[in-house]
């Protein structure tokens, strides 16, 4: 079982990982976007490093949502809202929880891949952060008897390969898509940075 | 780069406080970022924001006759919603709250969150989205057209209305009217440097311009060889009189069900005898002399295409920091429009009347 202090881990990692792969993702944002994107959730994850102290002790929920509104208010741009949700939703989802089973992971990465729809309405294809969450559940729905480190090496698996097939798909969403056929050839910057946080919980639970 | 501020973390902050010194007629908050009218009036708060680096627009903005709030963004970046809401809950007075809303999927994902979380607080709130700019040509495989100049008339004729006493919904179906009426299209010749970023947003050779830029730097219509100030003003002026029945389908929200509908909108086309308002404006790096040569043009094929400009706004408005490059926006004016465009307006960023 993954233990509330792993999830608080897990989020420090996460700052750690977005402030080394800051000029990472801003890369593959100024190739399609406006070169913010990694300078957007550098900016939401010190955030949220800042707010942990706080959050020991709390319930998995209530960490999560905190991680939420935190990001919401302050990363920005398109991804702000939609990780702002992501985290909400799951935090709603798994309100009281003192620890998480795979079945749990199940649910934050359902709850997770809606809020990502309700806010940005992205369908399979359209070349965004959708396009990694959406196979991810699939494949973690489909493994919930597995134990969580065998599990998330499963997701993290799927992401990795979902992540680069956004590669030769057009972008019919958000900036990169005035870019039409010439967004066609470049990773989605919200897919990566989707990769990233799932690969961060991976390590977290397999480094105890 | 060389660019007059202190700290690249700072820049924001300190343009704020800078606004605060310079302006008392105004009140600003940092944490979080946002600026209202230092005292607000007793009627619909219309409220906008996005990204900085559009200076005036849109804090330059608030005052009598325009803008109740504005939320500035980071660089290039949509503010958050909980700026949103802070501002509105302060600027509201009882009659609701307008958000003017520039079509980029980031403001419009934090606008709509703002808005839930408005309604949340039994606010009555409407967003209204502004998408002119002719460089986009579908909305079906894009993000649709992003709001450009025509923002700045928009804040100008619903800030009157809202001024004059006009209620929620008839400010939101006057910036909807606005909406369908104006369109625009810009062009630069050079790129712009985002202080955190220290180097160009884009590249363009010293005889290359690119038409349909936006007002980041977004990928235009064409990049071409640079032409005479006549030329290029008959690209953007003809394309812009050309375009025809754009359609879009937007969200907007429903008091009555809290919840968002989806409406599908089409423009009105330009026609022989339209009656327009006009700006010329300024991407920040280009002189009024320019503008006024492409002034001169634009009005001879307007009179040649039997277009009557009946109002105009020349200059800097809706910038791309220190990009050198200009944009036309016409307006389509009725009796309504015309009566809001000419009220006062006091505000650091326009004045008239
Ligand atoms: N409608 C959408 N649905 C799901 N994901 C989206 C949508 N639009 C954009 N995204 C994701 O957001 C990422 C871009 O986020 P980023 O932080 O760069 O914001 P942005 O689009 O640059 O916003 P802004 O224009 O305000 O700066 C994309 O790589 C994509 O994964
Ligand atoms: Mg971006």
């Amino acid at each position: 079982m993954i233990t509330e202090e792993q999830v608080l881990a897990w989020l420090e990692l996460s700052a750690t990982v977005m402030a080394e792969n800051k000029e990472f993702l801003t890369d593959l944002d100024a190739a399609i976007g406006d070169a913010d994107h990694g300078i957007n959730m550098n900016r939401g994850f010190s955030k949220v490093k800042d707010k942990l102290p706080e959050l020991a002790g709390k319930d998995i929920g209530t960490i999560l949502k905190t991680t939420g509104m935190t990001l919401m208010s302050s990363v920005g741009g398109a991804s702000g809202p939609l990780y702002g949700t992501v985290f909400m939703k799951a935090g709603q989802a798994l309100a009281g929880k003192t620890e998480l089973g795979s079945d749990d992971l199940c649910t934050l990465f359902q709850s997770g891949r809606d809020g990502i729809v309700q806010r940005g309405k992205a369908v399979a294809g359209d070349k965004t952060m959708f396009d990694v969450w959406a196979p991810v559940v699939e494949v973690a729905d489909a493994n919930r008897g597995l134990e969580p480190l065998a599990f998330l090496e499963m997701c993290v698996a799927t992401a990795e390969e979902a992540r680069d097939a956004t590669a030769p798909m057009q972008a019919r969403k958000g900036r990169a898509s005035y870019l039409g056929e010439r967004s066609i050839g470049h990773i989605d910057p919200g897919a990566a940075s989707s990769t990233l946080l799932l690969a961060a919980l991976r390590d977290t639970i397999k480094g105890g | 780069m060389k660019k007059i501020i202190n700290d690249v973390d700072r820049v924001i902050v300190e343009t704020l406080e800078g606004m605060a010194a310079a302006h008392p007629e105004l009140k600003v908050n940092i944490d979080p970022h946002y600026i209202v009218r230092a005292h607000k009036g007793n009627k619909v708060a219309v409220i906008s924001g996005g990204g900085s680096g559009h200076e005036p627009l849109h804090g330059g903005f608030v005052g009598t006759g325009m803008l109740d709030g504005a939320c500035p963004g980071e660089m290039f970046t949509s503010p958050t919603p909980d700026q949103m809401y802070e501002c509105a809950k302060v600027a509201e007075s009882g009659k609701g709250v307008l958000f003017l809303v520039k079509n980029y999927t980031g403001d419009v994902m934090n606008f709509e969150t703002a808005v839930e979380l408005v309604a949340g607080e039994n606010i009555a709130v409407q967003a209204i989205l502004v998408d002119d700019d002719v460089a986009v040509k579908d909305s079906l495989y894009t993000a649709g057209r992003r709001g450009v100049g025509l923002t700045v008339l928009m804040e100008k004729i619903v800030g009157a209305a809202a001024e004059a006493g006009c209620d929620l919904d008839t400010c939101a179906s006057l910036a909807r009217k606005v909406n369908l009426n104006g369109r625009s299209l810009g062009m630069a010749l050079t790129s712009c440097t985002v202080p955190a970023a220290g180097k160009p947003t884009f590249q363009l050779a010293d005889d290359e311009m690119e038409i349909g830029i936006g007002i980041h730097g977004e990928p235009g219509i064409k990049r071409m060889p640079f032409k005479r100030a006549d030329e290029i003003t008959e690209i953007l002026t003809t394309t812009i009189l050309d375009d025809k029945g754009y359609s879009r389908t937007l969200r907007e929200w429903d008091r009555g069900a809290g919840d968002w509908v989806e409406k599908t909108l089409v423009d009105k086309d330009f026609n022989e005898g339209d009656e327009m308002i006009v700006l010329v404006n300024s991407m920040g790096g280009t002189p009024l002399s320019e503008l006024y040569v492409v002034y001169r043009k634009l009005a001879e094929i307007c009179k040649g295409r039997k277009i009557k400009i009946v109002r105009s706004l020349v200059g800097p408005y809706i910038t791309s920091l220190e990009m050198q490059g200009f944009s036309i926006t016409l307006l389509k004016a009725d009796a309504e429009i015309l009566q809001y465009w000419d009220a006062p307006v006091r505000t650091p960023g326009l004045q008239l009347g």
